[in-house]
């Protein structure tokens, strides 16, 4: 039972990663149709940027909110720097610019920062709690908590807000959304600032648990795909899902079969559900109009 | 129609001058063996061209079956006794059935789909190549056999260029061919309108797995000829970021064109070379280079280049 | 003797019923118009009878063999070309090519002696070219082979596809709004390609707006309301049926269909 407990939480904290990254893939997604590699590049920048910030003595919520900032601002530039100018482009050219930012990144990353591994102190110290039998780290709690408080943040957004609406609306007809005067650059911009804060609050998150060095953006950019690809594209709830059923696939995978070959179990899972169920566990069927 | 013909002779014609003349402006063997690399990779993309371009099918994966090639000629010679000349085409045949068994279920996807699916096989054959350290030397790699053909050693860059450089154009010359056959327009028929090539009676499913299959072999062909040529192979030959880099060779260059798929091996393989001198700066400039020429060259360096010299022709 | 019979098609996209319990069957030789008001499930059916779409219920025969769920390719196999409403033309390969692409189920096909491109393949590419060439110049696009497919203008296009559809040699032709965009002259000449087409014994089943272009060439007409039969008959019965006037044509095509 406390091994079930064990596997269980740390599944649901890195799932709870690995939901924030496909958060962002979907809302990226949905407003412009752009699948964005560099997703796991904002995640790296939150967690390297904190950590630096730290070293420099700036107090650790300031440094967050500095990282998080960062990220903003670098997801900003990738929409205006790289992706509106090559509106149009075939999605695999779109694809390979996204590919392109996130080496960029890691490049400027390494020649910023360095190539080390570095660990933020845990938010709420380090004695574990007890769970069930179950040795749990406070920080888990802050990760699920977190994301869960993400997510609902997202939520209220997009069914309160005018903003949310219209970035609903570009999603489900971008052409319509504009001839109904919504400016869709407007919501695109939204969009990948949006997608960066959530992958660095993530990273800030994350950090005190997996450490983080500049290239950790690239695997979990992969996975993230891969859990908004089960939880079927652009549907945000189904992107939460997916990364949390990734991450307890992984524990539990890990736990009770391979542990070598866990990294595996995201792209066999995919594999599997997509040749089983081409529209992802959550998504919807489409006809092709000819 | 002489002139397509002719076209593909030309082609073919220009390479082989090309390859021939190369040396003679090379001052040392360095250049040899960036060449070759270029004519290495220059193949792969040839192939991964016949599915990307011709077929229209984004794999994101197929550095997998470039490391499959890779490992068969380290794996072959050195734990099964096969001669490094054998195991090119075991690794071959061995790339091809997997890409069948695979290609099988997960060509039926589409779009970003069939990129997760492409891409998501491949990280599984890398990490079966770190974790099956036993056999492949795991994430250090492992030393590669030489080759030998009749009792003669294939070393020294010089050998390995023109060895390359006739694969190359053997390569080229395969795939100028089926852009004018049945097989080569159902490729590009599909690209253009699935539903139309099917009511045209191509067996979409069958076509596309032909050429996902032919992509393969190449890439297993060009990865086997690397891992001879450097004497050594590690896992980063099938991981994620070399299929990216295969991927943007091919859209570099051009979709669709033969010359492309070499243009653009050849800056991806040349740059990192160049940008030695920036040193910790690569992957910055590497990032740049990508993103400013996919804005800028959006049809790829091959297609705008001959649009550009066909308006300064025309008056 | 019909070749192609289809037998209360039923198809219904999350509840709305885009066909219900719609029959037909075209004869060799025999031109059946399928017309109705937009949304009446012309097109939906198509795609069911060309495989395009699997209907929920009901029957296709083609040439009295059951092929109900059959994939399009198979169809065609067995002799069932069609257009599309908007087109599906191959705009990266040259006119010529496309009507090649046609011939497809023409050709024999062997991927290593493609990729060795072996004399033979190189004889058929030749027979291949000059059949498709002959096409294009029924077709009227004989200078047009060698251009861009992507270039075409909207009518060109049209002809294109009835070009590519024929270069199968099929027993059964489905065109979608052939004359669609098309000028006066351009109508003109598909209406004599059609008849001449099924003068040459193929059944030819056609959707069309063109009220005066169904009339003239039509030996029979399906009228569907809502994915609904509404009327079967001759031109004459069709035009003469008040359901059909007060439905479909209106006072302004009931005094076009009676000019034509």
């Amino acid at each position: 039972m406390s091994e079930f407990v064990q596997f269980l939480m740390s599944g649901l904290t890195v799932g709870a990663v690995y939901a924030l990254v496909a958060l962002g893939f979907t809302l990226v997604y949905t407003a412009s149709d752009v699948v964005n590699f560099a997703q796991g590049e904002f995640v790296m920048l939150g967690g390297m940027v904190t950590v630096f910030m730290a070293a420099l003595g700036v107090p650790l919520p300031v440094a967050a909110l500095i990282a998080v900032a960062a990220a903003v601002c670098v997801g900003l530039l990738l929409y205006w720097l790289a992706i509106a100018p090559s509106r149009g482009a075939s999605p695999v050219t779109l694809i390979i610019i996204t590919i392109g930012a996130s080496i960029l990144l890691r490049g400027a990353a390494q020649v910023l920062f360095d190539k080390q591994f570095h660990k933020l102190p845990s938010f709420s110290g380090d004695v574990p709690v007890n769970l069930l039998g179950a040795a749990v780290q406070p920080q888990s709690f802050w990760v699920i908590g977190g994301t869960a408080l993400i997510v609902l943040l997202l939520y209220l957004f997009m069914e309160r807000t005018v903003l949310g609406k219209a970035l609903r609306a570009t999603a489900a007809n971008r052409l319509a959304a504009r001839l109904v005067g919504i400016n869709t650059t407007t919501v695109m911009t939204l969009a990948f600032g949006g997608s960066a804060a959530i992958g660095a609050i993530g990273g800030i998150l994350v950090t005190p648990i997996t450490l983080t060095s500049y290239d950790v953006g690239t695997l979990l950019a992969l996975k993230g795909f891969a859990a908004a690809m089960l939880g079927g594209m652009g549907n945000p709830l189904g992107a939460v899902m997916g990364g949390i059923l990734l991450g307890l696939l992984e524990s539990f995978g890990a736990g009770y079969l391979s542990s070598t070959y866990k990294d595996g179990i995201a792209f066999v899972v995919i594999l599997v559900v997509l040749v089983a169920m081409p529209q992802g566990l959550f998504g919807r069927r489409s006809v092709e109009r000819v | 129609m002489a002139w397509l013909s002719d076209r593909r002779a030309a082609t073919l014609l220009v390479f082989a001058v090309i390859i021939a003349a190369l040396p003679l402006v090379f001052p040392s063997g360095y250049y040899y063996r960036v060449a070759a690399l270029v004519f290495v990779s220059g193949f792969a993309a040839i192939g991964l061209n016949v599915l990307m371009g011709q077929a229209g099918q984004v794999s994101l994966g197929h550095a997998g079956f470039f490391g499959i090639g890779g490992y068969a000629v380290a794996i072959g010679p050195a734990h099964l006794g096969i001669a490094p000349w054998a195991a090119t085409p075991i690794g071959a045949v061995l790339s091809a059935a997997l890409a069948y068994v695979v290609g099988r279920p997960i060509l039926r996807l589409k779009g970003h789909y069939l990129a997760i699916a492409t891409l998501g096989f491949g990280m599984l054959v890398a990490l079966v190549i770190t974790t099956e350290s036993r056999w492949t030397g795991g994430p250090d790699g492992m030393p590669v056999a030489k080759l030998v053909l009749f009792g003669w050693r294939a070393t020294g860059a010089s050998t390995w260029y023109w060895i390359s450089g006739a694969v190359l154009l053997i390569g080229a010359w395969i795939a100028l061919n089926l852009a004018e056959t049945p097989t080569g327009r159902a490729f590009r028929a599909l690209h253009d309108s699935e539903v139309a090539a099917r009511v045209a009676g191509i067996d979409v499913a069958r076509v596309k797995l032909q050429a996902f299959v032919v992509a393969a072999v190449y890439a297993s062909l060009a990865g086997s000829l690397l891992a001879m040529m450097n004497g050594f192979i590690n896992p980063d030959q099938a991981g994620f970021l070399h299929s990216v880099e295969l991927v943007t060779m091919v859209v570099l260059g051009g979709l669709g064109s033969v010359a492309g798929a070499i243009v653009g091996a050849a800056v991806l393989v040349t740059l990192p070379q160049l940008l030695t001198v920036f040193q910790e700066y690569e992957n910055v400039m590497l990032g740049l280079i990508i993103i400013v020429s996919m804005i800028f060259m959006r049809d790829g360096v091959v297609p705008t280049a001959a649009r550009l010299l066909a308006r300064r022709g025309q008056p | 003797m019909s070749v192609l019979k289809a037998t209360d098609i039923m198809l219904a996209f999350g509840g709305v019923k885009a066909i219900d319990a719609v029959s037909f069957s075209v004869a060799a030789g025999e031109i059946l118009s399928i017309i109705g008001p937009n949304g009446a499930g012309k097109t939906t059916l198509f795609n069911v009878v060309s495989g395009v779409y699997r209907s929920d219920e009901g029957r296709v025969e083609l040439a009295g063999e059951d092929v109900t769920g059959l994939p399009p390719d198979r169809l065609a196999a067995r002799g069932l070309s069609r257009t599309f409403q908007n087109l599906q033309i191959f705009q990266r390969m040259t006119v010529l090519e496309n009507v090649m692409v046609g011939r497809h189920l023409r050709e024999r096909c062997n991927l290593f002696a493609d990729l060795l491109r072996l004399p033979s393949v190189t004889r058929q590419n030749r027979a291949t070219r000059d059949a498709a060439r002959a096409q294009l110049e029924a077709v009227g696009l004989g200078t047009s082979a060698d251009k861009l497919a992507g270039s075409l203008d909207y009518g060109a296009c049209k002809r294109l596809e009835i070009a590519r559809a024929l270069a199968a040699e099929p027993k059964v032709l489905l065109l979608d709004e052939p004359a669609a965009g098309c000028n006066a002259v351009e109508t003109r000449d598909i209406d004599e390609l059609i008849c001449r087409v099924a003068a040459q014994g193929l059944a030819v089943v056609l959707v069309e707006h063109d009220m005066r272009l169904v009339m003239k060439i039509s030996h029979r007409i399906l009228v569907l309301d809502r994915g609904r039969p509404l009327a079967d008959g001759t031109p004459r019965e069709v035009r003469d049926n008040p359901a059909v006037l007060a439905a479909y044509l209106g006072s302004h095509g009931a005094r076009e269909a009676g000019r034509a």
